[in-house]
Protein backbone atom coordinates (compact mmCIF):
# COMPACT_ATOMS: atom_id res chain seq x y z
CA UNK A 1 0.00 0.00 0.00
CA UNK A 2 2.46 2.48 0.80
CA UNK A 3 4.41 1.70 -2.34
CA UNK A 4 1.12 2.91 -3.98
CA UNK A 5 0.54 6.20 -2.32
CA UNK A 6 4.07 7.05 -3.70
CA UNK A 7 3.55 6.39 -7.22
CA UNK A 8 0.41 7.89 -7.03
CA UNK A 9 1.55 11.49 -7.95
CA UNK A 10 4.95 10.59 -10.70
CA UNK A 11 4.75 10.75 -13.94
CA UNK A 12 2.93 7.99 -16.23
CA UNK A 13 5.75 6.06 -18.54
CA UNK A 14 2.73 4.62 -20.60
CA UNK A 15 -0.87 6.09 -20.58
CA UNK A 16 -3.48 5.25 -22.43
CA UNK A 17 -7.16 6.12 -22.91
CA UNK A 18 -10.61 4.22 -24.34
CA UNK A 19 -8.36 1.38 -25.57
CA UNK A 20 -10.48 -0.37 -28.34
CA UNK A 21 -8.72 -3.01 -30.39
CA UNK A 22 -9.93 -5.23 -33.31
CA UNK A 23 -9.48 -8.00 -34.99
CA UNK A 24 -7.43 -7.68 -38.10
CA UNK A 25 -10.13 -8.59 -40.49
CA UNK A 26 -12.49 -9.27 -39.03
CA UNK A 27 -14.95 -7.00 -36.96
CA UNK A 28 -14.41 -8.69 -33.63
CA UNK A 29 -13.66 -6.57 -30.68
CA UNK A 30 -10.89 -7.89 -28.63
CA UNK A 31 -10.40 -4.82 -26.11
CA UNK A 32 -12.97 -2.49 -25.58
CA UNK A 33 -12.90 1.11 -23.76
CA UNK A 34 -9.92 0.09 -21.55
CA UNK A 35 -7.69 3.24 -19.66
CA UNK A 36 -4.29 2.26 -18.49
CA UNK A 37 -1.50 4.00 -16.58
CA UNK A 38 1.99 2.78 -15.21
CA UNK A 39 4.37 5.30 -13.41
CA UNK A 40 8.11 4.44 -12.81
CA UNK A 41 8.87 1.89 -10.57
CA UNK A 42 5.66 0.32 -10.37
CA UNK A 43 4.76 -3.89 -11.00
CA UNK A 44 1.62 -4.04 -12.87
CA UNK A 45 -0.08 -7.02 -14.07
CA UNK A 46 -2.80 -8.17 -16.24
CA UNK A 47 -4.72 -11.25 -15.77
CA UNK A 48 -7.39 -12.69 -17.67
CA UNK A 49 -8.15 -15.46 -19.29
CA UNK A 50 -7.12 -16.96 -22.34
CA UNK A 51 -8.53 -14.33 -25.37
CA UNK A 52 -8.99 -11.89 -22.99
CA UNK A 53 -7.10 -9.80 -24.55
CA UNK A 54 -4.02 -9.38 -22.11
CA UNK A 55 -1.29 -9.97 -25.29
CA UNK A 56 -3.46 -7.58 -27.85
CA UNK A 57 -3.27 -4.91 -24.72
CA UNK A 58 0.52 -5.09 -24.10
CA UNK A 59 1.05 -5.10 -28.47
CA UNK A 60 -1.07 -1.55 -28.29
CA UNK A 61 0.20 -0.04 -25.40
CA UNK A 62 3.83 -0.57 -26.89
CA UNK A 63 2.55 0.61 -30.59
CA UNK A 64 3.04 -2.60 -32.34
CA UNK A 65 -0.82 -2.89 -33.01
CA UNK A 66 -2.82 -0.39 -34.53
CA UNK A 67 -5.71 0.86 -32.37
CA UNK A 68 -9.79 1.39 -33.34
CA UNK A 69 -10.41 3.49 -30.94
CA UNK A 70 -8.47 5.29 -28.32
CA UNK A 71 -5.13 6.79 -27.95
CA UNK A 72 -1.51 5.78 -26.29
CA UNK A 73 0.86 8.16 -24.60
CA UNK A 74 4.06 7.15 -23.96
CA UNK A 75 6.88 9.08 -22.09
CA UNK A 76 8.79 10.96 -25.00
CA UNK A 77 12.17 8.28 -24.90
CA UNK A 78 10.64 5.96 -22.91
CA UNK A 79 13.23 2.79 -22.82
CA UNK A 80 11.90 -0.33 -23.15
CA UNK A 81 12.74 -3.98 -22.10
CA UNK A 82 10.54 -5.87 -23.94
CA UNK A 83 10.64 -9.83 -23.62
CA UNK A 84 7.52 -10.91 -25.37
CA UNK A 85 5.42 -14.15 -25.49
CA UNK A 86 6.46 -17.46 -26.58
CA UNK A 87 9.64 -16.45 -28.42
CA UNK A 88 10.28 -19.08 -30.41
CA UNK A 89 13.44 -18.74 -31.66
CA UNK A 90 14.30 -19.92 -34.96
CA UNK A 91 16.60 -23.14 -33.86
CA UNK A 92 17.54 -22.97 -37.66
CA UNK A 93 19.39 -19.89 -37.05
CA UNK A 94 23.34 -21.17 -35.02
CA UNK A 95 23.11 -18.22 -32.14
CA UNK A 96 25.17 -17.83 -28.81
CA UNK A 97 24.12 -16.15 -25.52
CA UNK A 98 26.67 -13.49 -26.88
CA UNK A 99 25.60 -12.80 -30.10
CA UNK A 100 21.86 -12.70 -29.33
CA UNK A 101 22.52 -10.28 -26.54
CA UNK A 102 23.90 -7.71 -29.19
CA UNK A 103 20.90 -8.13 -31.48
CA UNK A 104 19.87 -5.58 -32.73
CA UNK A 105 22.29 -3.52 -30.84
CA UNK A 106 25.44 -4.47 -30.08
CA UNK A 107 26.69 -4.47 -26.43
CA UNK A 108 30.50 -4.55 -24.68
CA UNK A 109 31.26 -8.16 -23.34
CA UNK A 110 31.32 -6.31 -20.12
CA UNK A 111 27.67 -5.05 -20.06
CA UNK A 112 26.66 -8.83 -21.69
CA UNK A 113 28.42 -10.57 -18.42
CA UNK A 114 26.81 -8.07 -16.04
CA UNK A 115 23.62 -8.28 -17.61
CA UNK A 116 23.71 -12.30 -17.22
CA UNK A 117 24.95 -12.25 -13.88
CA UNK A 118 22.41 -10.21 -12.41
CA UNK A 119 19.41 -12.87 -13.65
CA UNK A 120 21.22 -15.58 -12.32
CA UNK A 121 23.03 -17.37 -15.88
CA UNK A 122 26.30 -15.89 -15.55
CA UNK A 123 28.63 -17.35 -18.09
CA UNK A 124 26.36 -18.84 -20.45
CA UNK A 125 27.98 -16.37 -23.51
CA UNK A 126 29.25 -19.39 -25.33
CA UNK A 127 26.56 -21.76 -25.62
CA UNK A 128 23.64 -22.07 -28.36
CA UNK A 129 20.27 -20.59 -27.24
CA UNK A 130 19.21 -24.07 -28.38
CA UNK A 131 20.92 -25.76 -25.66
CA UNK A 132 19.57 -23.50 -22.66
CA UNK A 133 16.90 -24.78 -20.46
CA UNK A 134 13.46 -23.25 -20.45
CA UNK A 135 14.52 -21.60 -17.29
CA UNK A 136 17.64 -20.59 -18.43
CA UNK A 137 16.31 -19.17 -21.82
CA UNK A 138 13.60 -16.70 -20.07
CA UNK A 139 16.85 -15.33 -17.69
CA UNK A 140 18.76 -14.46 -20.62
CA UNK A 141 15.49 -12.98 -22.96
CA UNK A 142 15.46 -10.92 -19.33
CA UNK A 143 19.07 -10.20 -19.33
CA UNK A 144 18.66 -8.70 -22.74
CA UNK A 145 15.42 -6.80 -21.80
CA UNK A 146 17.55 -5.24 -19.32
CA UNK A 147 20.69 -3.85 -21.55
CA UNK A 148 20.66 -0.52 -22.25
CA UNK A 149 18.96 0.72 -18.91
CA UNK A 150 15.43 -0.05 -19.21
CA UNK A 151 12.65 2.63 -17.34
CA UNK A 152 10.23 -0.24 -18.34
CA UNK A 153 10.16 -3.84 -18.33
CA UNK A 154 7.46 -5.06 -20.04
CA UNK A 155 7.21 -9.06 -19.74
CA UNK A 156 4.45 -11.35 -21.50
CA UNK A 157 3.83 -14.12 -19.77
CA UNK A 158 7.09 -14.48 -18.67
CA UNK A 159 7.23 -18.05 -16.72
CA UNK A 160 5.44 -20.21 -19.68
CA UNK A 161 7.00 -23.49 -20.01
CA UNK A 162 8.66 -23.19 -16.24
CA UNK A 163 7.88 -25.49 -13.20
CA UNK A 164 6.41 -24.03 -10.57
CA UNK A 165 10.04 -23.16 -8.36
CA UNK A 166 11.12 -21.51 -11.21
CA UNK A 167 8.02 -19.49 -11.56
CA UNK A 168 8.41 -18.39 -7.95
CA UNK A 169 12.26 -18.00 -8.53
CA UNK A 170 11.58 -16.01 -11.93
CA UNK A 171 9.32 -13.50 -9.88
CA UNK A 172 11.79 -12.76 -7.06
CA UNK A 173 14.27 -12.14 -9.73
CA UNK A 174 12.03 -9.28 -11.33
CA UNK A 175 11.35 -7.84 -7.73
CA UNK A 176 15.22 -8.05 -7.12
CA UNK A 177 15.43 -6.51 -10.89
CA UNK A 178 13.05 -3.37 -10.26
CA UNK A 179 14.79 -2.90 -6.76
CA UNK A 180 17.84 -2.69 -8.27
CA UNK A 181 17.52 -0.82 -11.66
CA UNK A 182 13.96 1.35 -10.30
CA UNK A 183 12.27 -0.30 -13.55
CA UNK A 184 8.57 -0.28 -13.40
CA UNK A 185 7.18 -3.73 -14.91
CA UNK A 186 4.59 -4.37 -17.09
CA UNK A 187 3.49 -8.21 -16.63
CA UNK A 188 0.76 -10.61 -18.30
CA UNK A 189 0.60 -13.76 -16.42
CA UNK A 190 -1.76 -16.99 -15.52
CA UNK A 191 0.57 -17.56 -12.90
CA UNK A 192 -2.36 -16.22 -10.48
CA UNK A 193 -1.05 -17.03 -7.41
CA UNK A 194 2.79 -15.66 -7.19
CA UNK A 195 2.36 -12.81 -9.38
CA UNK A 196 -0.56 -11.13 -7.05
CA UNK A 197 2.35 -11.50 -4.19
CA UNK A 198 5.28 -9.71 -6.79
CA UNK A 199 2.61 -6.87 -7.82
CA UNK A 200 1.88 -3.63 -6.83
CA UNK A 201 -1.36 -3.52 -8.46
CA UNK A 202 -3.59 -5.83 -10.86
CA UNK A 203 -5.70 -5.44 -13.75
CA UNK A 204 -8.07 -8.39 -14.52
CA UNK A 205 -8.92 -8.51 -18.20
CA UNK A 206 -11.62 -9.39 -20.09
CA UNK A 207 -12.45 -7.74 -22.71
CA UNK A 208 -12.55 -4.87 -21.15
CA UNK A 209 -11.13 -4.10 -17.37
CA UNK A 210 -13.59 -6.47 -15.15
CA UNK A 211 -11.43 -4.98 -11.75
CA UNK A 212 -8.25 -3.17 -11.18
CA UNK A 213 -6.26 -2.06 -7.88
CA UNK A 214 -4.08 -3.85 -4.98
CA UNK A 215 -3.51 -7.48 -5.44
CA UNK A 216 -5.87 -7.73 -1.78
CA UNK A 217 -8.57 -5.37 -3.48
CA UNK A 218 -8.74 -7.83 -7.02
CA UNK A 219 -9.00 -11.24 -4.87
CA UNK A 220 -11.62 -10.15 -3.25
CA UNK A 221 -13.60 -8.70 -6.27
CA UNK A 222 -16.40 -10.76 -7.38
CA UNK A 223 -15.69 -9.80 -10.92
CA UNK A 224 -12.08 -11.59 -10.40
CA UNK A 225 -13.68 -14.72 -8.76
CA UNK A 226 -16.18 -15.20 -11.39
CA UNK A 227 -13.39 -15.47 -14.01
CA UNK A 228 -10.93 -17.64 -12.61
CA UNK A 229 -13.72 -19.58 -10.34
CA UNK A 230 -11.43 -22.27 -8.10
CA UNK A 231 -7.83 -21.17 -8.72
CA UNK A 232 -9.47 -17.40 -7.20
CA UNK A 233 -10.05 -19.00 -4.14
CA UNK A 234 -6.52 -19.74 -4.08
CA UNK A 235 -5.49 -16.69 -3.72
CA UNK A 236 -8.20 -14.93 -1.51
CA UNK A 237 -7.03 -17.75 0.88
CA UNK A 238 -3.52 -16.56 0.41
CA UNK A 239 -4.55 -13.04 1.73
CA UNK A 240 -6.79 -14.02 4.40
CA UNK A 241 -3.65 -16.11 5.48
CA UNK A 242 -1.42 -12.78 4.88
CA UNK A 243 -4.19 -11.29 7.13
CA UNK A 244 -4.41 -13.07 9.79
CA UNK A 245 -0.54 -13.20 9.68
CA UNK A 246 -0.41 -9.50 9.98
CA UNK A 247 -2.70 -9.50 12.38
CA UNK A 248 -1.23 -12.19 15.09
CA UNK A 249 2.21 -9.95 14.90
CA UNK A 250 0.19 -7.11 16.06
CA UNK A 251 -1.06 -8.83 19.18
CA UNK A 252 2.00 -10.04 19.77
CA UNK A 253 3.62 -6.60 19.83
CA UNK A 254 0.61 -5.96 22.04
CA UNK A 255 1.40 -8.68 24.97
CA UNK A 256 4.99 -8.12 24.67
CA UNK A 257 3.63 -4.42 25.40
CA UNK A 258 1.95 -5.38 28.57
CA UNK B 1 43.01 -13.92 -69.19
CA UNK B 2 39.08 -13.21 -69.17
CA UNK B 3 39.57 -14.17 -73.17
CA UNK B 4 39.17 -17.80 -71.47
CA UNK B 5 35.49 -18.93 -71.77
CA UNK B 6 36.26 -20.97 -68.51
CA UNK B 7 37.83 -18.81 -66.30
CA UNK B 8 34.66 -16.63 -67.12
CA UNK B 9 33.00 -19.07 -65.81
CA UNK B 10 34.37 -19.66 -62.73
CA UNK B 11 34.12 -15.77 -62.37
CA UNK B 12 30.49 -15.72 -62.98
CA UNK B 13 29.82 -19.05 -60.67
CA UNK B 14 32.03 -17.44 -57.92
CA UNK B 15 29.91 -14.15 -57.76
CA UNK B 16 26.80 -16.18 -57.96
CA UNK B 17 28.25 -18.62 -54.64
CA UNK B 18 29.33 -14.69 -52.82
CA UNK B 19 25.42 -13.55 -52.41
CA UNK B 20 24.24 -16.93 -52.27
CA UNK B 21 25.91 -17.40 -49.48
CA UNK B 22 24.33 -14.99 -46.81
CA UNK B 23 20.93 -14.85 -49.22
CA UNK B 24 20.70 -18.64 -48.62
CA UNK B 25 21.53 -18.68 -45.40
CA UNK B 26 18.33 -16.24 -45.02
CA UNK B 27 16.34 -18.65 -47.04
CA UNK B 28 17.13 -21.53 -44.85
CA UNK B 29 16.36 -19.34 -40.99
CA UNK B 30 12.87 -18.03 -42.64
CA UNK B 31 12.36 -21.15 -43.96
CA UNK B 32 11.66 -19.60 -47.38
CA UNK B 33 12.70 -22.16 -49.75
CA UNK B 34 9.53 -22.38 -51.50
CA UNK B 35 9.33 -18.60 -51.63
CA UNK B 36 12.42 -19.20 -53.35
CA UNK B 37 11.45 -21.66 -55.60
CA UNK B 38 8.28 -19.50 -56.66
CA UNK B 39 10.44 -16.80 -57.32
CA UNK B 40 13.02 -18.53 -59.28
CA UNK B 41 10.44 -20.25 -61.40
CA UNK B 42 8.82 -17.17 -62.49
CA UNK B 43 12.20 -15.95 -64.18
CA UNK B 44 11.29 -18.35 -67.04
CA UNK B 45 7.80 -16.32 -67.82
CA UNK B 46 10.52 -13.40 -67.38
CA UNK B 47 12.48 -14.82 -70.04
CA UNK B 48 9.46 -15.35 -72.40
CA UNK B 49 8.95 -11.61 -71.68
CA UNK B 50 12.09 -10.58 -72.58
CA UNK B 51 12.75 -12.42 -75.88
CA UNK B 52 9.01 -11.65 -77.17
CA UNK B 53 10.24 -7.87 -76.32
CA UNK B 54 13.47 -7.88 -77.06
CA UNK B 55 14.61 -6.56 -73.82
CA UNK B 56 17.30 -7.51 -71.64
CA UNK B 57 17.41 -11.20 -70.12
CA UNK B 58 18.34 -9.69 -66.86
CA UNK B 59 15.65 -6.74 -66.92
CA UNK B 60 13.27 -8.94 -67.96
CA UNK B 61 13.77 -11.67 -64.95
CA UNK B 62 13.90 -9.06 -62.41
CA UNK B 63 11.03 -7.22 -63.38
CA UNK B 64 8.89 -10.51 -63.33
CA UNK B 65 10.88 -12.29 -60.12
CA UNK B 66 10.01 -9.03 -58.41
CA UNK B 67 6.71 -9.03 -59.44
CA UNK B 68 6.29 -12.68 -58.09
CA UNK B 69 8.54 -11.81 -54.90
CA UNK B 70 6.09 -8.78 -54.15
CA UNK B 71 2.75 -11.12 -54.77
CA UNK B 72 3.78 -14.04 -52.70
CA UNK B 73 4.64 -11.13 -49.88
CA UNK B 74 1.00 -9.87 -50.05
CA UNK B 75 -0.57 -13.29 -49.73
CA UNK B 76 1.37 -13.84 -47.17
CA UNK B 77 0.78 -10.93 -45.13
CA UNK B 78 -2.99 -11.35 -45.71
CA UNK B 79 -2.90 -14.86 -43.77
CA UNK B 80 -3.39 -17.67 -46.81
CA UNK B 81 -1.91 -21.13 -45.77
CA UNK B 82 1.87 -20.22 -46.91
CA UNK B 83 3.27 -23.61 -48.03
CA UNK B 84 0.31 -24.71 -50.40
CA UNK B 85 -0.38 -21.12 -51.66
CA UNK B 86 3.77 -21.39 -52.66
CA UNK B 87 3.39 -24.67 -54.05
CA UNK B 88 0.66 -23.15 -56.54
CA UNK B 89 2.62 -19.89 -57.49
CA UNK B 90 5.46 -21.67 -57.63
CA UNK B 91 4.47 -24.59 -60.14
CA UNK B 92 1.58 -22.37 -62.34
CA UNK B 93 4.82 -19.88 -62.62
CA UNK B 94 7.02 -22.65 -64.34
CA UNK B 95 3.86 -24.06 -66.14
CA UNK B 96 3.32 -20.62 -67.24
CA UNK B 97 6.69 -19.85 -68.28
CA UNK B 98 7.10 -22.56 -70.00
CA UNK B 99 4.04 -21.85 -72.21
CA UNK B 100 4.78 -18.31 -73.07
CA UNK B 101 8.38 -19.20 -73.97
CA UNK B 102 7.02 -22.07 -76.70
CA UNK B 103 5.51 -18.78 -78.45
CA UNK B 104 9.01 -17.14 -78.81
CA UNK B 105 10.55 -19.24 -81.76
CA UNK B 106 14.12 -18.75 -81.08
CA UNK B 107 13.79 -19.82 -77.31
CA UNK B 108 12.64 -22.83 -77.88
CA UNK B 109 15.80 -24.40 -78.97
CA UNK B 110 17.58 -23.31 -76.33
CA UNK B 111 15.08 -23.79 -73.33
CA UNK B 112 17.17 -26.13 -71.21
CA UNK B 113 20.07 -22.65 -71.01
CA UNK B 114 17.37 -21.33 -69.53
CA UNK B 115 16.00 -24.17 -67.10
CA UNK B 116 19.53 -25.20 -65.94
CA UNK B 117 21.87 -22.27 -67.27
CA UNK B 118 24.42 -22.25 -69.82
CA UNK B 119 27.19 -20.88 -67.40
CA UNK B 120 30.16 -21.61 -70.28
CA UNK B 121 28.66 -19.44 -72.50
CA UNK B 122 28.89 -16.22 -70.25
CA UNK B 123 30.40 -13.01 -71.70
CA UNK B 124 32.20 -10.29 -70.15
CA UNK B 125 28.77 -8.02 -70.21
CA UNK B 126 27.03 -10.68 -68.26
CA UNK B 127 30.03 -11.05 -66.01
CA UNK B 128 30.55 -7.46 -64.51
CA UNK B 129 26.86 -7.49 -64.07
CA UNK B 130 27.11 -10.14 -62.04
CA UNK B 131 29.74 -8.86 -60.20
CA UNK B 132 28.29 -5.63 -59.63
CA UNK B 133 24.67 -7.08 -59.25
CA UNK B 134 26.60 -9.77 -56.57
CA UNK B 135 28.33 -6.67 -55.21
CA UNK B 136 25.46 -4.48 -54.80
CA UNK B 137 22.92 -7.08 -52.61
CA UNK B 138 26.24 -7.93 -50.57
CA UNK B 139 26.09 -4.46 -49.55
CA UNK B 140 22.28 -4.04 -49.25
CA UNK B 141 22.63 -7.20 -46.74
CA UNK B 142 25.59 -5.67 -44.70
CA UNK B 143 24.00 -2.62 -44.12
CA UNK B 144 20.78 -4.04 -42.17
CA UNK B 145 22.55 -7.02 -41.12
CA UNK B 146 21.45 -6.17 -37.71
CA UNK B 147 18.11 -5.29 -38.47
CA UNK B 148 17.30 -8.94 -40.26
CA UNK B 149 19.23 -11.07 -38.21
CA UNK B 150 16.81 -9.91 -35.25
CA UNK B 151 13.44 -10.03 -37.77
CA UNK B 152 14.25 -13.17 -38.65
CA UNK B 153 14.99 -14.48 -34.65
CA UNK B 154 11.93 -12.86 -34.03
CA UNK B 155 9.67 -10.54 -35.05
CA UNK B 156 8.10 -9.52 -31.88
CA UNK B 157 11.97 -9.07 -30.42
CA UNK B 158 12.64 -6.73 -33.52
CA UNK B 159 9.23 -4.35 -33.59
CA UNK B 160 10.43 -3.82 -29.73
CA UNK B 161 13.82 -2.01 -31.12
CA UNK B 162 11.74 -0.64 -33.64
CA UNK B 163 12.40 -2.70 -36.35
CA UNK B 164 9.46 -3.18 -39.12
CA UNK B 165 9.48 -6.90 -39.71
CA UNK B 166 7.56 -6.20 -42.92
CA UNK B 167 10.10 -3.30 -44.36
CA UNK B 168 13.30 -6.39 -43.69
CA UNK B 169 11.22 -9.30 -45.76
CA UNK B 170 10.68 -6.59 -48.54
CA UNK B 171 14.76 -6.07 -48.27
CA UNK B 172 15.15 -10.05 -48.30
CA UNK B 173 12.68 -9.95 -51.26
CA UNK B 174 14.42 -7.45 -53.11
CA UNK B 175 17.43 -9.04 -52.95
CA UNK B 176 16.29 -12.82 -53.89
CA UNK B 177 14.62 -11.37 -56.99
CA UNK B 178 18.33 -9.69 -58.32
CA UNK B 179 20.24 -12.80 -57.37
CA UNK B 180 17.51 -14.62 -59.35
CA UNK B 181 18.00 -13.01 -62.44
CA UNK B 182 22.09 -12.70 -61.76
CA UNK B 183 21.56 -16.60 -61.68
CA UNK B 184 19.58 -17.30 -64.84
CA UNK B 185 22.45 -18.01 -67.06
CA UNK B 186 24.90 -19.49 -64.28
CA UNK B 187 22.40 -22.18 -63.17
CA UNK B 188 19.37 -21.55 -64.78
CA UNK B 189 15.73 -21.12 -63.22
CA UNK B 190 14.96 -24.67 -61.93
CA UNK B 191 19.03 -24.52 -59.95
CA UNK B 192 18.67 -21.43 -58.35
CA UNK B 193 17.06 -22.28 -54.68
CA UNK B 194 19.28 -25.47 -55.03
CA UNK B 195 22.25 -22.89 -55.11
CA UNK B 196 21.04 -21.13 -52.11
CA UNK B 197 20.09 -23.57 -49.86
CA UNK B 198 22.37 -26.64 -50.31
CA UNK B 199 25.23 -24.57 -49.23
CA UNK B 200 23.79 -23.15 -46.45
CA UNK B 201 22.02 -25.80 -45.22
CA UNK B 202 25.55 -27.61 -45.14
CA UNK B 203 26.65 -24.61 -43.34
CA UNK B 204 24.68 -24.57 -40.91
CA UNK B 205 26.01 -28.32 -39.28
CA UNK B 206 29.05 -26.51 -38.90
CA UNK B 207 28.30 -22.74 -37.48
CA UNK B 208 28.08 -21.77 -34.37
CA UNK B 209 26.98 -17.95 -34.68
CA UNK B 210 25.40 -16.28 -38.14
CA UNK B 211 28.16 -14.26 -39.54
CA UNK B 212 30.39 -18.01 -39.64
CA UNK B 213 27.04 -19.70 -41.23
CA UNK B 214 27.41 -17.32 -43.94
CA UNK B 215 31.14 -17.53 -44.34
CA UNK B 216 31.02 -20.99 -44.57
CA UNK B 217 28.10 -21.07 -46.94
CA UNK B 218 30.06 -18.98 -49.24
CA UNK B 219 33.26 -20.76 -48.87
CA UNK B 220 30.89 -24.13 -49.67
CA UNK B 221 29.15 -22.65 -52.73
CA UNK B 222 32.31 -21.69 -54.00
CA UNK B 223 33.51 -25.07 -54.04
CA UNK B 224 31.05 -26.42 -55.07
CA UNK B 225 31.35 -24.35 -58.62
CA UNK B 226 34.87 -25.07 -58.77
CA UNK B 227 34.31 -28.74 -58.32
CA UNK B 228 31.18 -28.43 -60.25
CA UNK B 229 33.09 -26.60 -63.39
CA UNK B 230 36.00 -29.31 -63.33
CA UNK B 231 33.10 -32.23 -63.47
CA UNK B 232 31.57 -30.37 -66.11
CA UNK B 233 35.20 -29.96 -68.33
CA UNK B 234 36.49 -33.74 -67.56
CA UNK B 235 33.41 -35.51 -68.04
CA UNK B 236 31.57 -33.12 -70.43
CA UNK B 237 28.30 -32.82 -67.66
CA UNK B 238 25.90 -29.88 -68.00
CA UNK B 239 27.49 -27.29 -65.41
CA UNK B 240 25.00 -26.00 -63.96
CA UNK B 241 23.43 -29.28 -62.73
CA UNK B 242 26.94 -30.42 -62.28
CA UNK B 243 27.97 -27.52 -59.80
CA UNK B 244 24.82 -27.96 -57.49
CA UNK B 245 25.53 -31.95 -57.26
CA UNK B 246 28.27 -31.28 -56.27
CA UNK B 247 27.22 -28.95 -53.44
CA UNK B 248 24.65 -31.76 -52.44
CA UNK B 249 27.85 -33.77 -52.47
CA UNK B 250 29.03 -31.81 -50.26
CA UNK B 251 26.08 -31.71 -48.37
CA UNK B 252 26.25 -35.49 -47.93
CA UNK B 253 29.73 -35.64 -46.87
CA UNK B 254 28.82 -33.02 -44.06
CA UNK B 255 25.90 -35.05 -42.53
CA UNK B 256 28.09 -38.32 -42.32
CA UNK B 257 30.88 -36.14 -40.22
CA UNK B 258 28.37 -34.67 -38.34
CA UNK B 259 26.93 -38.21 -37.47
CA UNK B 260 30.61 -39.84 -36.63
Amino acid sequence: MPRLRRNRGMTALIQAQGLTIQRPGGHETVLHGVDFRIASGEIVTVVGPNGSGKSSLVRALLGHMPLAAGRVARKPGLRIGYVPQRVLVDTTIPMTVRRFLSLPRRVGDRDAAQALARTGVEGVEARQLTQLSGGQFQRVLLARALLHDPELLVLDEPTQGLDQPGIVAFYKLIEEVRRQTGAAVLMVSHDLLVVMRASDRVICLNGHVCCEGTPQHVSSAPEYRALFGAEAEGTLALYRHHHDHDHDLHHHHHAGAH
Amino acid sequence: MLDDFFIRAMLAGLGIAAVAGPLGSFVVWRRMAYFGDATAHAAILGVAISLGFQISIYAGTLLVALAMAMAISALVSRGQAMDTMLGVLSHSALAVGLVAISFVPQARSDLSAYLFGDILAVGRADLALIWAGAAGVLALLAWRWQRLLTASLNEELAMAAGIDPRTERLVLSIALAIVVALSIRVVGSLLISAMLIVPAATARGLSRSPERMVGNAMLIAAAAVMAGLWASLRLDTPAGPSIVAAAAGIFMISQAFRRA
